[in-house]
């Protein structure tokens, strides 16, 4: 019994089903609000996670890839983060059933006045501190950090894992060249989660959880934190092995698995396979089709959703703000359509100028 | 505020402080450059020290030139790896002749690994892979593994010379210096 669901575990897992399950996961999170942050809900979700740990405990290898002290604070994380999720979504979902009534919100009701800094919050940190620092002594004794032998720049470690904070950036890198991914992708995060409150400047609904009045910021944040960043974490933490290929939460990390991963270039299509012309000789003629197509992805939709759905966003906003903002969620868009291209059509690089190290 | 500025008496003009002797426009601009010139000398004195700092006496790194052996040592279609450890080269000996891949992923620099079964070179970071040739097939890597050039040296011998780099997405393949014909 045990050993059929792990078959069909491995059997079902790939990189396509795992990404595209979390994100049918989320779309029912934020469509299901009140379900997903009920007590019933959380604690089945509690459930299931536990269950599959579990029964995966149960199996040699993932014992061994789970409890690796590299890997113990992942699985950690997936609890602390899964937990903080579901009871920000309860505060919130109880807020709104107050607000739909009329009534003030739970933040509200306990008290309009200001509250001082000190002693109010400074105690809580300090308890909070001690606590934390008795559980990194703790931790420190009993994981013990690995001490490998010297480094040589020769010999790269398989598979060769970036610190865990920067497995998702890693992950990212096996789609985007490395100048996007490791550069501009990092870059514009930082600068994008820095724009928020000069894109968001509505204090309407600030000081209190609330889910309804600010959907559009949560669901982009949950998007792009648990989707496209845990969840890459977890893949690269887990699911990554030698020469980082793909391997099942229960397959057995053989260093000599061969997975064909034969990737062209959309030139390539195109010019070769589609058309049968051959590449042009020079460069600008062979990328123009890519270029035109990454210029169209940036300005059509925002110039069409403006004009439509987003009439009343866009008008809100006023045009600069509204087109940041715009380029922002495309940029993060970008990823997962990377990547569904890349396991579709085995698509390397849409704009591909190895001349001038430059791959889109 | 006005009234406060206001309140405060004005300082009588035209009285310099007792003891503060009156210094020159000239005189002033002259020390003025004489100050600035110094100093600009005694950064760029400081500055050129620490630049010296960057360039060791004594460097322990390999050769960039270094000779591979003779050509009989090397078998027909095999990927020999005895200088990667050292050098950081891979020599390749087709039937056509010899050529030295660099052990460098065009990716982010990790060093592949030669799988013999798999007849590839397989990067343990970020997955890419490359044939036999050098040339990349799979993964994120946007471009071939370069190769360095290979020469006979007057006593038979290989000599490699990683000073010079052939990179295949420029054409530089063509040049008969990256490839040793045997």
């Amino acid at each position: 019994m045990i050993e059929l669901f792990k078959e069909l575990v491995d059997a079902v897992s790939s990189p396509v089903t795992i990404f595209t399950g979390a994100v049918v996961v989320f779309l029912l999170f934020v469509t299901f609000p009140r379900q997903a942050a009920s007590k019933g809900g959380g604690l089945t979700l509690l459930f299931l996670v536990l269950a599959f740990f579990g029964v995966g405990l149960t199996d040699k290898h993932f014992r061994s890839i789970v409890s690796a002290p590299d890997n113990v604070p992942i699985v950690g994380m997936i609890f602390i983060f899964g937990y903080f999720t579901w009871y920000a979504m309860r505060k919130a979902v109880e807020n709104d059933r107050r607000m739909e009534k009329g009534e003030p919100t739970v933040e509200q009701a306990e008290t309009n006045d200001k509250v001082l800094v000190f002693p109010y919050l400074i105690f809580i940190e300090f308890v909070v501190a001690l606590a934390y620092a008795v559980g990194l002594v703790l931790w420190s004794l009993f994981l013990k950090a690995p001490l490998e032998e010297p480094a040589n720049p020769t010999v790269s470690p398989n598979p060769s894992k970036a610190p865990w904070y920067f497995l998702g950036l890693q992950e990212m890198l096996v789609y985007f060249d490395p100048w996007i991914a490791g550069v501009l992708l990092p870059t514009l995060i930082i600068l994008g989660l820095c724009a928020i409150p000069y894109i968001d400047r509505d204090p309407g609904n600030s000081g209190f959880y609330c889910y309804q009045k600010r959907r559009l910021g949560i669901q982009v944040y949950l998007f792009g934190f648990w989707v496209l960043w845990i969840l890459l974490i977890v893949v690269g933490t887990f699911l990554r092995g030698p020469n980082w290929n793909f391997f099942g939460p229960f397959e057995r990390w053989d260093v000599h698995k061969v997975v064909p991963l034969v990737n062209v270039n959309l030139s390539d299509l195109l010019f070769i396979k589609w058309l049968g012309w051959g590449l042009p000789k020079e460069w600008y003629l062979r990328e123009a089709p890519g270029i035109l197509l990454i210029f169209t992805y940036l300005i059509l939709p925002p110039a069409v959703l403006a004009k439509t759905v987003l009439k009343g966003l866009c008008k809100k906003l006023e045009p600069v703000r509204y087109s940041i903002l715009m380029f922002l969620l495309l940029v993060m868009l970008s990823l997962p359509i990377k990547m569904y291209l890349r396991w579709a059509f085995n698509l390397k690089y849409l704009v591909a100028i190895p001349e001038f190290f430059f791959n889109i | 505020m006005n009234e406060t500025s206001q309140a405060v008496p004005a300082k009588p003009q035209g009285s310099p402080p007792s003891g503060a002797e009156k210094i020159g426009r000239r005189k002033f601009l002259s020390w003025f450059g004489l100050a600035w010139v110094s100093f600009a000398a005694a950064t760029t004195g400081a500055l050129s020290i620490v630049l010296r700092y960057l360039f060791p006496n004594v460097i322990f790194e390999p050769p960039t030139n270094f000779k591979a052996g003779f050509p009989g040592d090397y078998e027909i279609g095999v990927v020999d790896e005895r200088w990667k450890e050292k050098f950081g080269v891979w020599m390749v000996r087709s039937p056509e002749g010899l050529y030295a891949l660099s052990t460098v992923c065009t990716h982010l620099g990790c060093t592949p690994n030669w799988l013999v079964n798999e007849s590839k070179f397989k990067c343990p970071c970020h997955g890419s892979g490359f044939y036999k040739s050098g040339i990349n097939f799979e993964g994120p890597a946007p471009r071939p593994l370069e190769r360095y050039r290979v020469a006979l040296a007057e006593d038979g011998q290989i000599l490699v010379d990683k000073s010079r780099k052939f990179q295949q997405e420029k054409g530089e393949w063509n040049n008969p210096e990256s490839f040793l014909p045997l």
